[in-house]
Formats: structure tokens, C-alpha cells, sequence
């Protein structure tokens, strides 16, 4: 700690330009013997992170059509039209259900900053991140890509990383672990 | 009269083949040296056809003239820089025999012919009516005039020692211990040859990053590719001066038949050298290439000079 105090404060000894232009050299030589650092893209494909944000896919069947990812996009570049269908009854004298449709839904990629946080908030895992990047277009109008395109993407979502070791167990398997509950004891 | 012709179509043909032999191996050299590929692409095979394609690519680009421009004088520049390393490089002899024209005193020959090349850069840069140009232009030729002088310094010393000023005498004369004590002159030419090249560390007349490009600056299309084939050429007509002057040229095993090679093989390897000099080393400032020219080199090859007289009196 000291010795790097003192050094900082002491001005350089003079030693002539020799050495620098030296290491230089060396350096540059070693360099030259080394294989090099490029990632020759097209021609292989890069190793991306298993989170990587390239685009964002939709599974079409888990959506509901909440508006949840539109309304919380602060672009405000997710369209969504919908409709409500309704079905009649399954069984005689039954009750008609209703569901909604899903017409449209669009993400205008020239808007979208990655954010993600329509995939954060999506309670139905209906989107997910694509680590898919080779989507660019010239027209930057064609960046609008609709729900056919979006399904399209599911195809090439990873499945989610492992948990790391010794962390805690997911919600879901906490709760289908805790024993059932009691059933009330019989009064006498 | 044919072989006249003959001769200056075979000087022609290695004034264009190797400058881009250098060229390619700088762009290939450079690259791995910073932990890049360089060209990969052009011509299939490692990019080998890179400067084929950059060629065509500055041929197709249009022939710019500014308004202001003395267009005589705009438009010649490029071929005062060229033409003047292919006059220098008739006379370089491959080996006691392979020569595009063997005159009696071709180490002045190639000395005058080479210093043309200055007027070429003078030319662009008043010619361009650009300030960047002409600040260019004017460090160019304050840079040539004073590492000329360590140059011919360093020269003349190995003249000296040979006793002849015919670049193949001096080559003839060659000995192995010329290594060590023409080693001083033989260090003063390499750089001052880098400095007339205007090569990094000594790009000062081109610095892009203060004067845009220099001289270059107002040139687009073929004539600005004419001053980067002189670029090349230049390293070609120095490296195979350094080899034949202070590396004894044809010397080698086999020299009766591998004359040439060994010429061409040691000035390639001057060449590689010249490059890995730009990559590893920073461009000196106006001043400190001055005083480097005026304080080191030449007190240097001056002293080389004593050295060699001394030793050519004793000797003799």
C-alpha cells in the first residue's frame, strides 16, 4: 500500500525512450504469435449469454389479452386487438362462456428499447426473450412484426438456466412440497 | 533496343507487383499484431486480392478538383510522387546481373530520384488551396529536407568503405563484418528511410488525427491511390537499398542462382520490419522529429563516416 503511495507521488526516472520503444515491439510481437480475438460472424455464429435480449417472442396461446405488457410499455410500441367470443354451453341447460380473442398483436420493433419489462409483467408467460438478432430490414417501416412473426421466435427461446446451487427453491415447488393440510378432526 | 523495352517492362512489372506484395502484408502483418484477421474476403483465399479490390474500388471513384485549386500543378502531383521511386527502382540491382540498368554511380542515382518525390508532395499541398494541405505540404518537405541529409550521411558511408558509388560495387564489396561496423549507419538509414517515407512514427506531414491527411487531403479516386502506391513503392525502393547496401544483397548460400531471391527475401524482411514499426510506435511530435533528425542521426552518421574513413585509411 505504501510502496504504491510512494510510486505515485515520485516523478518517472528518467530512462530514455529505449525501454518503451522496446516494449513496444515485444509487445506487438507477442500479439503477432497469439491467435487472434475475432469473431468472424457470418461466417460462424456467436456464443451468446443464455439471457441475451435479441427479440421478443410471443406464445400465442398463453396470452390472454390482459393489455398488461401494452399498458406498461413506456414506448408504447405493443398493439393489440382483441375480441370476446362467445361460446355456447358444453352441456344441456349449462351456463354460455365467454373468451377473449386474440386479433392482432404487434411489437414495433423501431420503437422497442429492450426494455423487457412487458416480458416482467406478463402474468401468463405469453412472452419471452430471443437471443434471435438477424431481423434487420431497410425499410424501417418493416419492423412491425405481427403475432404470426412474434410465434415464429418461440421456436428459438432457451429453456430457462439452471438455478445456480444452494439457492432456494422455486415458489412453485415450495408450495406443491408443503404437506397438505390436516383434515379437521372428527367431534366426538 | 528490345532489350531496352524488355528491361523497362520487367522494372514495371515489379514496381507494380511489389509494393502491393508489401501493402498486403502490411494489411495482414498489422492486423494479427493487434489481435485482428485483417482481410478475409476479397479474392477467396485470406483476402489475398484485397488492394486488387481497393484498386478497382478507387477507380471507379470520382476524379475531385477543388475550385481553388492551381489544377495543373493538383492534377500532376500524384505522378511527380510515383514516378521518381520507378526511376529509382531501374537501377537497384537484384544481383551483379538482374538490373534494370546498371549505371556507374546508382547509390547517387537512387539518392537524387528518390528526393523528387519530396517536390511531389510540396505540389499537392500549395496546389490544393487547403490549409490542412499546405500545412501538410510544409511539414513534408521541412521533414525530407532534414532526414535527406542522415540518409546520404549513411549512404556515403558505405561508399566509402566499398570504395565505389555503383550500388552493385558496394554490394560485391559486401562483407559479413560490415554487419557490426557499419551497424551505427545501418541504423541511422532504416530510420531516416522511415522518416522520408513518412511512415508512423514519422507520419507527421499526414498526421490524420491534427491536418486530416495532409497533403492528401483534397485528393480522391486514382491520383489519391497514386500517392499511396508511392507510399509503397517508396518502402520497396528503401528496403531493397537497405538490403543491398548494408545486407549485402546477393550474398548468401547459392548466390550464383539464388542471387535475386536472397535480395528480394532480405528486403522483405526490411519491409516487415518497417511495418512493425509503425504498429508498436507513436507518431513523434513536429519538434522531437527534428531534433531526432538533427541531434542523434546525423552526429551519428557522422560519426559512422570518421569511423569508415579511419578504417578505410588504416586498412588500405
Amino acid at each position: 500500500m505504501t510502496d504504491q503511495s510512494s510510486s505515485r507521488t515520485d516523478p518517472p526516472k528518467a530512462r530514455g525512450a529505449i525501454p518503451g520503444l522496446l516494449k513496444g515491439l515485444a509487445a506487438t510481437a507477442r500479439t503477432l504469435g497469439r491467435p487472434t480475438h475475432t469473431a468472424e460472424y457470418p461466417d460462424a455464429q456467436p456464443h451468446l449469454p443464455p439471457r441475451t435480449r435479441g427479440v421478443i417472442a410471443l406464445l400465442e396461446e398463453n396470452c390472454t389479452n390482459c393489455m398488461l405488457c401494452s399498458r406498461e410499455c413506456p414506448d408504447w410500441c405493443i398493439y393489440i386487438d382483441s375480441h370476446k367470443e362467445t361460446l355456447p354451453a358444453t352441456t344441456e341447460g349449462g351456463r354460455e362462456r365467454q373468451r377473449n380473442v386474440l386479433d392482432r398483436f404487434a411489437i414495433d420493433f423501431s420503437l422497442c428499447m429492450y426494455c423487457g419489462i412487458c416480458i416482467e409483467v406478463c402474468p401468463f408467460d405469453a412472452l419471452h426473450w430471443s437471443p434471435e438478432f438477424e431481423y434487420a430490414e431497410v425499410d424501417v417501416l418493416d419492423l412491425l412484426h405481427e403475432k404470426s412473426r412474434l410465434g415464429q421466435w418461440m421456436t428459438t427461446v432457451p429453456p430457462p438456466p439452471a438455478l445456480d446451487p444452494n439457492s432456494a427453491e422455486p415458489q412453485e415447488i415450495t408450495a406443491a412440497n408443503k404437506p397438505a393440510r390436516k383434515a379437521p378432526e372428527a367431534r366426538p | 533496343m528490345l532489350e531496352v523495352v524488355l528491361r523497362s517492362v520487367s522494372v514495371l512489372i515489379v514496381f507494380l507487383t511489389l509494393p502491393l506484395l508489401v501493402g498486403q502484408t502490411e494489411h495482414k502483418v498489422m492486423a494479427h499484431m493487434q489481435g485482428r484477421l485483417g482481410p478475409m474476403y476479397a479474392g477467396g483465399f485470406h483476402g489475398w486480392a484485397q488492394l486488387v479490390a481497393d484498386a478497382a474500388k478507387f477507380i471507379q471513384k470520382e476524379d475531385i478538383v477543388p475550385r481553388a485549386a492551381d489544377r495543373w500543378v493538383f492534377k500532376i502531383a500524384p505522378g511527380v510522387a510515383l514516378v521518381p521511386y520507378l526511376v529509382a527502382l531501374s537501377v537497384i540491382p537484384l544481383s551483379a546481373s538482374v538490373v534494370g540498368a546498371d549505371a556507374p554511380a546508382s547509390a547517387l542515382f537512387v539518392l537524387a530520384a528518390s528526393a523528387v518525390g519530396i517536390l511531389g508532395l510540396l505540389m499537392a499541398g500549395w496546389s490544393s488551396a487547403n490549409k490542412y494541405a499546405l500545412l501538410g505540404g510544409m511539414r513534408a518537405a521541412a521533414q525530407l529536407l532534414s532526414y535527406e541529409l542522415p540518409l546520404v550521411l549513411s549512404v556515403a558511408s558505405v561508399a566509402l568503405a566499398a570504395g565505389t558509388v555503383s550500388l552493385t560495387g558496394i554490394a560485391d564489396a559486401w562483407s559479413p563484418l560490415w554487419l557490426v561496423w557499419q551497424l551505427p549507419g545501418a541504423f541511422v538509414f532504416l530510420i531516416a528511410a522511415v522518416a522520408e517515407l513518412q511512415r508512423p512514427p514519422f507520419d507527421m506531414p499526414i498526421a490524420d488525427s491534427e491536418i486530416v491527411m495532409g497533403a492528401f487531403t483534397e485528393y480522391s479516386g486514382l491520383r489519391f491511390a497514386f500517392f499511396l502506391l508511392s507510399e509503397y513503392a517508396g518502402i520497396v525502393v528503401m528496403s531493397l537499398l537497405f538490403a543491398v547496401l548494408f545486407l549485402g544483397g546477393w550474398h548468401g548460400p547459392f548466390s550464383d542462382s539464388l542471387g535475386p531471391l536472397w535480395t528480394i527475401l532480405k528486403g522483405y524482411g526490411i519491409a516487415i520490419l518497417i511495418i512493425w514499426i509503425r504498429v508498436a510506435w507513436p507518431r513523434l511530435r513536429e519538434d522531437q522529429l527534428q531534433r531526432l533528425a538533427w541531434l542523434v542521426l546525423v552526429p551519428l552518421a557522422l560519426a559512422q563516416l570518421a569511423l569508415t574513413a579511419g578504417w578505410v585509411v588504416l586498412s588500405s
